[in-house]
Order: structure tokens, then sequence, then C-alpha cells
């Protein structure tokens, strides 16, 4: 009865963070610790912090990693069989993403039957440069800010990416070989993970 | 959009992007944009457009850049399949290390990787930025707003939905006056 209850708080705590959300993974994670942290304590600030580490290095959104690992401490912890825990995970996935499911459906429906009216256009016309210039500013903070720390203080997160200068050769290497080498980036990635594990 | 795109091979071309998406939604653009332009599955014009409107929305990037593009591929039964195939392989490896592997984070090997992986994921990043500028600024115009958008956020800290919403605003106003002027 209380893992049915839990399944039911769990399910109703992502789906209101999924509806919240906006501007990505980051903001999300501080609505995530909000929630299974201090007001349902669910898992210790500790645990939480391990939890969003490892997220953000296993491929996948953080959101959604972050949910998904969540989902089967709380329930894997409280029922003590990792069945369970892995019920618990799908839930907290699934209501995180629900809520963007339904709001997308009804832009993409909205888009693909605006795409051709001319006022339509011409505001993409002025959103496209805005998103160059939003991913632009991605690939700037990822490279400047050594340290990322979590919207409130209890939440730091170490985030260094350019560590030394082995980091900016690879850094140039992998953009030379993206940008004119025409290399694909999967296998970019999968490269640049070999080079990590020989140089450092 | 040649032919019809059976869901299972979109689950699967998703499944493989989410595998390789390190480090946020953003990172899912140089993935997304080869795969796209390789299968020829959506016109390159409109990447930049998918990004936007899915940044608006209330989520997480990725989850929702998936849900766009398997919409305009196969409807709402692509969204499902995109989206499922986008999370399913982070969903299996998190299942993993909360099970077996808790010390993950720790083990020097997998440290040693990601030093190597996030300077190339940048680099991966700047990529299509630029193939989008290359496509989409042709006025210095252009030019301007996706320099005061990259400053804004990258050094005055704006959220990027707060970007979008101004020059929504702004583009809406200016298209609409140049519209009415138009027609007279």
């Amino acid at each position: 009865m209380e893992i049915l209850l839990t399944l039911l708080q769990l399910f109703g705590t992502f789906f209101v963070i999924g509806l919240f959300t906006i501007g990505g993974g980051y903001a999300m994670l501080s609505l995530i610790q909000g929630e299974v942290v201090v007001n349902h304590a669910w898992l210790s600030e500790g645990a939480f912090t391990d939890i969003v580490a490892i997220s953000q290095m296993t491929p996948g959104p953080v959101g959604i990693n972050t949910a998904t690992y969540v989902g089967y401490d709380v329930l894997a912890g409280l029922s003590g069989s990792p069945v369970i825990g892995v019920i618990g995970s799908l839930v907290a996935t699934l209501a995180l993403v629900l809520p963007s499911f339904m709001i997308m459906l009804l832009i993409v429906r909205a888009y693909t039957h605006f795409s051709h009216n001319p006022l339509f256009e011409g505001v993409m016309g002025w959103l496209r440069p805005a998103v160059v210039g939003l991913i632009g500013a991605a690939a700037v903070i990822l490279l400047l800010r050594t340290a990322w720390t979590g919207c409130t203080p209890h939440v730091s997160i170490v985030r260094e990416n350019m560590t030394d200068w082995k980091s900016w050769c690879l850094f140039g290497g992998a953009f030379v070989a993206s940008y004119w080498g025409k290399v694909g980036p999967i296998l970019v990635i999968i490269l640049a993970g070999v080079a990590g594990l020989l140089l450092y | 959009m040649k032919e019809k795109v059976s869901l299972w091979r979109l689950f699967l071309v998703f499944s493989k992007i989410g595998a390789f998406t390190i480090g946020g939604g953003y990172a899912m653009i140089p993935i997304i944009e080869r795969e796209m332009r390789r299968r020829e599955w959506i016109p390159e014009k409109e990447l930049p457009d998918i990004v936007a409107l899915s940044q608006s929305a209330p989520g997480l990037l990725a989850v929702n850049i998936s849900i766009f593009a398997g919409y305009r591929l196969r409807g709402v039964k692509g969204s499902v399949a995109a989206t499922l195939g986008s999370i399913l392989p982070s969903f299996l490896m998190i299942l993993l290390i909360a099970m077996v592997f808790t010390a993950f984070k720790d083990n020097p090997i997998v440290q040693r990787i990601f030093l190597g992986i996030r300077p190339a994921v940048i680099a991966l990043i700047a990529v299509p930025m630029i193939h989008m500028a290359q496509k989409s600024n042709k006025t210095w115009w252009a030019w301007l707003i996706s320099a005061l958008s990259l400053v804004g956020v990258a050094f005055l800290g704006f959220s990027p939905i707060y970007i979008l919403l101004v020059t929504l605003v702004l583009a809406f106003a200016v298209t609409y006056y140049n519209e009415r002027r138009r027609r007279g």
C-alpha cells in the first residue's frame, strides 16, 4: 500500500516538474532537489548529489537520467526489491516526459499548419538567428565556466570541461575533424574518449 | 521526406542519437543534424525551427526535439517512437549503474574517458551553429540578433527562454507592421 502511494506521489511530482521546467535540464535539477530531498525527504542531500553527478556523465538528458535514478532509488529503498525499483524509475521517467509530449504535439501541429503563412515565416526569420546565438552561448558557457554551481547552495557540482592544454587540443582536434574533416559526431565522441584514456 | 520512414527505424535512429547525447540537450544537435541530413528526413532549413520551438516549450530540449522531429516524420506514432528511442539507452544505462555499478563516477577509467569527451562535445556543438548561421543569417540584422542572443545568455546570464520570448514579440510586431504596410 505504501509502495503504491509512493508510486502515485512519484508520478505526480515528476509530472509537475516536467510541466514547470522551462529552460532545460539544469533548471530542472533544483526543482527535483526541492521535491525529492526537501519536500518528500525521499533521498538524502549526499545521495542526490551523487545521482546528479552520475546523470551528467552518462548519455542522455540530465533531467531524464536524474528522474530514472531517483525513481529507482526511492522505490528500491522502500521495498527492498530491484523489480519495484525498475517500476519506480519507469513511472518517474514517463511522468517527466508526459507534459512535454502534450504541449509539443500542439506546437508541432501549429507549425505544420502555419509553416507557409507569411507572418509565421517572418517571425521564424528572427527566431532562427536567435537560435544560432543560443547554441553559440551553450558552447561558450561549457568552454569558459570551469565549475557549475547548482541553483541552491546545497547542490554544487563541479563540472570542469577544460582542465588543461590537452583539453584545448582535444577541442581543436574535434572541431577540425567535424567541420573540415566531415567526421561524424558519434565517431568524434568515441575517438575523444579513447584519446582521454590515453592522455590522462 | 521522400518515403515513409518505418516506426522501428525511427526508434533505432533516435536510440543511436540518445546513446551519444552526452552533456545535455544541445549536445544532441550535432548528432541529429548529421542523421537528418544523411537520411534526408527533415529539410535542413527546418532544424533551427525545431530547436527554437523545442526550447520554448516546457520540459527537456532533447525530449522536445525528439517529439517534434518524430511528429514531422510519422505523426503522433512517430513522436512516441522517437521519444522512447532517445530515452531508452540512458534509461538502461542508469538502471545498470543504480543496480550494480554504484561506484561508476569514481572509477578512474570512466573519469579519463570523460576528460577526453567533454571538450570534443563542445566543439561538436559549435559546428551545427556555423552551419545554421550560414543558412539563416543572410543580413546584418540576422547577425546582430545572433550576437545579442549569444551575449545575453553566455555573458549576461539571461535564460534562453526570455531571449526567445523577446525576439518573438519584436519579430511579430515588425513582421505584422511590414505586412500591413505592404498591403497598403
